[in-house]
């Protein structure tokens, strides 16, 4: 599985890190960092985390 | 399954009916020509030119690639009893299990005058009119309502370059209601420095202008000349298409802890228009009209008509989300976790100061029920740190009640 976040879009919210917090986590300035090739069992979360995106802005790419 | 309503909360229904297991039919009904789209950008980055409309569409999930989309349609009755909805184009749907996923539409202002140059935001089709009208040169804009709509464009339209932006408001201070005093007279000073009139404690008498509004009537006789009036005045919610079947729709509909309406299993409510008791707070029914509320719901409805569907009942715990909600003006956001509104009376700046990035904590006695950050990022992943502690809080009590 692949994550994909379009950073152009990423405002910094920080719902996907309560989703799936083993593949997405803020700094200490509030900037989104995170995973791009976690493991498949995280998929549900991953998904999770793309729904709750305020912005739309993860992708999961198989 | 059929779900009325084909905004976010519609989407993630007909998604969550599928993660819950149902692989029958699915019919979504929306009286909007688009298919589900992201409202909050509507105020911000669609009205500032930012975002394309075609950028907001949700991303379809495979699990729904054959659920049939009614389109530009309307639920115009309900007949529970006989599990069958009619729309307004004269078609008949019959269900197993019914989703109420209709959510609000802006109130209105019943003042006298013109109707020409006023707006809302709700829609892509009211935030395109709105935007064409924001870039004329010169023009005056006046936004009656200082809540988060009202605050939003306010900011948008100062961005955009308005030099004449007035916010009028009943109430002293803008979003006073959601976010209690501190906070609202922090937000009012960061408005005012960024270039936003405001025209506080008074209330908006009428529209002056022939067929086109040119100026708002405060109600000491005051009139502010506008080209373009933006009403946010809060929200109704669509829920004529269920009148005549006995339910509470007196504000959204009523739901039990399960989401379901009337006392009938097999119809729930999701999204804003739905009114539920959050366990993890008073018990009291309520609507809450946030980002979040339609994906917690629909997971926990979907979930709910779907044990009953295959007669498993009474396995689901009663729903009690952690209400979350920002909003995004000047420069600035702001970003709350859990009910501040229940703690209002109680509020302790718990980082920073007022004046600059800031977190205050609401309370009920020694309970932390709320947080709120103002500020920029940085002071909003701070807030974020304390969801783990609002989530580890017992229930509030119910107080007064009788059960």
């Amino acid at each position: 599985m692949k994550v994909v976040v379009d950073m152009n879009k990423c405002q910094d919210h920080g719902q996907c890190v309560f989703a799936a917090p083993d593949v997405f986590s803020m700094d200490d300035d509030g900037h989104l960092l995170y995973v791009s090739d976690p493991d498949d069992a995280l998929r549900d979360e991953v998904e999770e985390a793309a729904d709750v995106c305020p912005l739309q802005a993860i992708r999961i790419e198989d | 399954m059929v779900v009325v309503g084909a905004s976010m909360a519609g989407l993630r229904a007909a998604e969550q009916l599928r993660a819950a297991g149902w692989t029958g039919a699915v019919t979504v009904v929306g009286d909007e020509p688009h298919m589900p789209y992201n409202r909050p950008p509507l105020s911000k980055e669609v009205l500032a030119g930012k975002a394309a409309f075609d950028s907001l569409a949700f991303t379809p999930k495979g699990s729904t690639a054959d659920v049939e989309w009614r389109l530009g349609t309307k639920a115009v009755a309900a007949r529970l009893d006989e599990r069958a909805i009619d729309l307004d184009d004269g078609s008949t749907l019959s269900y197993d299990g019914l989703v109420a996923a209709t959510g609000m539409r802006p109130r209105r202002l019943r003042c006298p005058g013109p109707q020409t140059g006023r707006h809302t935001v709700r829609t892509l089709t009211d935030a395109r009119g709105l935007r064409d009208e924001l870039t004329r040169p010169g023009v005056r804009v006046v936004v009656v309502g200082a809540g988060f709509i009202g605050c939003e464009v306010a900011a948008t339209a100062v961005a955009l370059g308005v030099t004449e932006v007035t916010v009028v408001d009943p109430l002293p201070l803008p979003m006073v209601g959601p976010l209690g005093e501190l906070l609202a007279g922090a937000l009012l000073r960061r408005h005012e420095e960024r270039g936003v009139r405001f025209a506080l404690g008074t209330a908006v008498a009428g529209f002056e202008g022939g067929d086109r509004v040119t100026g708002v009537v405060l109600g000491d006789g005051t009139v502010l000349p506008a080209d373009v009036v933006v009403e946010s005045v809060g929200s109704v919610a669509n829920v004529e298409w269920l009148d005549g079947n006995g339910l509470d729709v007196g504000d959204g509909v009523l739901t039990d802890e399960w989401l379901r309406v009337g006392g009938r299993a097999e119809v729930v409510a999701v999204g804003d228009v739905a009114r539920f008791p959050n366990a993890r707070y008073d018990g009291v029914p309520r609507r809450v009209e946030h980002w979040s509320i339609p994906a917690d719901t629909a997971k926990h409805a979907a979930k709910s008509l779907a044990a009953h569907l295959a007669g498993r009942e009474g396995e689901l715990a009663p729903f009690a989300p952690l209400p979350t909600f920002w909003s995004d003006q000047h420069d600035f956001r702001l970003q709350s976790f859990g009910a501040p509104v229940l703690g209002i009376d109680d509020v302790r700046v718990l980082d920073g100061d007022p004046d600059g990035d800031v977190l205050v904590g609401y309370h009920v006695g020694e309970r932390l029920v709320g947080v709120v950050a103002l500020g920029g990022h940085a002071v909003a992943t701070k807030a974020a740190r304390y969801r783990a502690e609002l989530l580890k809080q017992p229930a509030l009590t119910v107080q007064g009640a009788s059960k």
